[in-house]
């Protein structure tokens, strides 16, 4: 890391960081409703606007279905746009998600991750952004409020990229990143203004006979958002998916180049492995939970337990052979997950790695952790609880429970 | 369908339109013709302003109006609007 | 605002198309009518946006599109919102120099559905926050590209598939709801009501919502044969049935001072020349249950509640 530029030490919570990464990625339009926990952002992106240190056009809409719908809208203007929301604020935007990646508007969006109603409830867990992930939005979370900072930047680069073309929000739980103070490395505004470069639109073909840059231009005009029957339909949302597997690469390819530039990585961009090379009862997690995790690992190693994780970053693209790889010399595994899949025997992520676990030769086994619903804490003694478990699984080979609910009073 | 068409792989991401609707002709959906008596038409132009499809042209060059039955849906709007009774509805086969 | 624009019959016949032949709106369909009048009124560089509905349906078939100017489809709630994202975007991007340094006018367009009912609370917002768009509703009445549900801007009694004639209740009991006066109380620049029959006044107001700098929303009157059961050769007779009965009064609001458009005004200065509703109603299927000897009480509030708001327009515009 010979490059590594001087940079300024913070201290900021997690939307600060989100807020300030937003002020250095010369965004033209933000618009955006507030939502606790990701109010912060929306604040401190109104006091940058204010004092004028950002050229952008700030929307403050009546709701996040119009915050969404305008950020869209701006995007096929050819805009860099950003937004931010959490928990009925993201279901509120349920429709237009859609619409985004399929009108394929590069939107960034920080969610600050928190449950949903009902109960009501303010803090953090997964389900919000876990009821999307069919969305076709690119979906990285995070640890800590550096890495908030730094995927948002890399985000504007991911979503705009040619070969790409998608939305992309990037996760930050709710209160314990969104709201906890911490050291926080900023690059200088002009090396991130650099790093997103400007924006670059791909051609396509417009019903004038001309390739046009793609945006709404009465110089060469396009139309978008058409209604597509039976017999086109299928072949755009083919268009997508092959667009999120190409952003698996370009994920890798941002978060290296930044690597360099910054001094700073999250393994491979696509998951963090931790003590995982030779671990034999190996855990996936996603988010803040992580860093309680190490700790767990490390004492775990300490005992002479073979013990590692898999903090996955980017669950959407799903790295499929990438996590086969890591995870399959494992022999018994604990899927962690902070929302719940009502009645489908599990979480959203335990079923995926459950399914990219399908094919592995060494079949290792794969059990269910739902935990810290509802900004529930976990402490490490109880999360240890989830390394004995799968211990005891390796000792008997028999799995008593697939799903497992931790730190539930039952 | 499944068969004829262009891939996914050829066609421009997101649905941008690659045709213009006027070469998609409407002309076939209509059961009345409209007709013009020459004589009595003013060239006022209301039938050009108020046809839903865009299917009645002035044409400076000839200072006259002319039908576009390839997309004239035989509503009759120009015919109940004219203010001479110039335009008269005939079923097509006739 | 600029000078005011005069143009004849002829300058409107010469201009191109935008809203182009093509599309597959039904024979005798006066929002088509409408959409090619609105497009005549342009002045320049123009972007257009619309809310899921009959018009956008018919005029982006994939592969064909209508349109020549460029033109998003997004949701159906989402017109203002839609204009909103790309007002915003323009400003920014012409003072970054990201983009040319010419003015673009932005237009949305939506039914009474996307406006009355699902669009509103984005309508409103946009509104308040002052984007400078013209908002254009097209007004037939009905969810008709579903196939003819009532919304909030379906009249009272009218027949729809989910407010039909029956035995007990006699097609939809609500009234309209006064959506033109809603946005008139967003104290905003510019609010008209047009009407395609007095096609002269609908391109002049859609021209003045152009140039007026802010919000301006533009409300016209748009039959449906296929959803009012009437002759398609009857949909611009109809609008002008609709001004001279005073269902559907032609006025205009430029920066709050209220006034009537010349064939309203025509009318409130020689009241005599007001023509009963049932001249209107009777031409329509929608209405047929009106004209029978159990629909005459609701005829009558048809008729009493006209009157009612004409003569609460006319207080509006100092006309009494």
């Amino acid at each position: 890391m010979k490059n590594v530029c001087k940079q300024d030490l913070m201290a900021m919570n997690g939307d600060e960081a989100v807020a300030y990464a937003v002020k250095q990625a010369d965004v033209d339009v933000v618009a955006a409703y507030p939502i606790t926990p990701q109010t912060i952002i929306v604040e401190k992106f109104s006091e940058y606007v204010a004092n004028g240190e950002v050229e952008t056009e700030f929307v403050c809409t009546e709701s996040e279905h119009s915050a969404l719908t305008a950020c869209l809208a701006a995007a096929v203007t050819g805009a860099r746009t950003f937004t931010a929301s959490a928990s009925a604020g993201l279901a509120l935007m349920h429709e237009m998600l859609f619409v985004t990646s399929g009108c394929r508007a590069p939107v960034v969006m920080a969610i600050a991750n928190r449950a949903l109603s009902a109960p009501l409830n303010i803090h953090g867990d997964h389900s919000d952004t876990m009821a999307q992930r069919d969305s076709g939005w690119i979906q990285l979370y995070v640890e800590n409020a550096q890495e908030a900072y730094d995927s948002i930047i890399q985000a504007f680069r991911i979503a705009e990229d040619l070969q790409v073309l998608l939305p992309a929000m990037v996760g930050l739980d709710g209160f314990t990143l969104s709201h906890s103070l911490e050291n926080v490395n900023g690059l200088p505004d002009e090396v991130v203004k650099k790093f997103v470069g400007v924006r670059e639109l791909p051609l396509v073909a417009t019903h004038e006979g001309k390739n046009a840059p793609f945006k709404l231009d009465p110089e060469k005009p396009m139309t978008m958002g058409p209604i597509a029957f039976p017999d086109y339909y299928f072949e755009f949302k083919r268009q997508q998916d092959e667009a999120m597997k190409n952003a698996l690469s370009v994920i890798q390819r941002v978060h290296d180049e930044y690597a360099e530039l910054s001094g700073r990585s999250y393994g491979n961009g696509l998951f963090e492995a931790y003590q995982l090379d030779d671990a034999e009862v190996a855990a996936v997690c996603l988010g803040s939970t992580a860093g309680t995790m190490k700790t767990v690992v490390d004492e775990l190693r300490q005992d002479g337990v073979k013990a590692g994780l898999l903090r996955l970053r980017t669950f959407r693209p799903l790295p499929v052979e990438e996590l086969q790889k890591a995870l399959s010399h494992a022999k018994a595994i604990a899927v962690m997950d902070r929302s719940l899949s009502f009645g489908g025997n599990g979480g959203a992520v335990f079923h995926e790695i459950r399914h990219v676990l399908y094919d592995a030769a060494t079949h290792p086994f794969v059990v269910n952790y739902v935990y810290g619903l509802g900004g529930r804490d976990s402490s490490p003694k109880e999360l240890r609880v989830i390394y004995e478990e799968l211990q005891r699984i390796l000792q008997t080979k028999h799995v008593e429970k697939t799903i497992n609910y931790l730190g539930l009073r039952e | 369908m499944s068969s004829r068409g262009k891939s996914w792989k050829e066609i421009a991401p997101a649905g941008v339109c690659s045709k213009s609707s006027t070469t998609f002709l409407t002309g076939d959906w209509k059961t009345y013709l409209p007709l013009r008596d020459l004589e009595k038409c003013t060239r006022c132009l209301l039938c050009v302003i108020f046809c839903p499809d865009g299917a009645i042209h002035w044409k400076p060059e000839k200072a006259d109006i002319e039908f576009d039955y390839s997309f004239c849906k035989g509503c009759g709007i120009c015919a109940n609007e004219c203010p001479t009774k110039a335009i008269t509805m005939k079923l097509e086969k006739e | 605002m600029s000078e005011e624009w005069k143009f004849t019959a002829k300058d409107i016949a010469e201009k191109p198309d935008l809203f182009l032949s093509g599309h597959r709106a039904c024979a005798g369909c006066a929002p088509a009518t409408v959409l090619r009048l609105i497009m005549k009124a342009t002045r320049g560089p123009t972007i257009v946006t619309e809310a899921t509905g009959c018009m956008e349906v018919v005029s982006s078939i994939y592969p064909y599109t209508s349109w020549a100017v460029p033109w998003l489809h997004t949701a159906f709630e989402t017109a203002a919102a839609n204009a909103a994202g790309i007002e915003a975007a323009l400003k920014i991007m012409r003072k970054k120099c990201k983009r040319k340094q010419e003015h673009v006018d932005v237009i949305a367009i939506a039914g009474d559905g996307g406006t009355y009912d699902i669009g509103l609370q984005a309508l409103s917002g946009a509104v308040e926050r002052g984007h400078d768009f013209l908002f254009v509703l097209y007004d037939n009445e009905a969810y008709m590209n579903t196939g003819i549900q009532r919304s909030g801007g379906t009249p009272h009694g009218a027949a729809t598939t989910t407010s039909p004639a029956g035995s007990i209740v006699p097609g939809k009991v609500e009234y309209k709801k006064p959506i033109a006066e809603i946005m008139l109380a967003h104290e905003m620049p510019y609010v008209a009501t047009a009407s395609p029959y007095y096609w002269r006044d609908l391109i002049a107001k859609a021209r003045k919502g152009l140039e007026v700098e802010g919000p301006a929303f533009l409300h016209v009157f748009a039959p449906c044969p296929r959803g009012w059961r009437s002759d398609a050769a009857k949909s611009i007779e109809l609008s002008r049935l609709a001004v001279e009965t005073c269902v559907f009064p032609l006025w205009e609001s430029a920066n709050g001072k209220c006034q009537l458009s010349t064939p309203s005004k025509l009318i409130a200065l020689a009241p005599q020349k007001k023509r009963p509703v049932s001249d209107y109603l009777q031409g329509q299927g929608r209405f047929r249950h009106l004209f029978t000897p159990k629909g005459k009480k609701m005829l009558d509030e048809v008729q009493s509640r006209t009157d009612e708001r004409w003569q609460r327009l006319l207080k509006k515009c100092q006309e009494t």
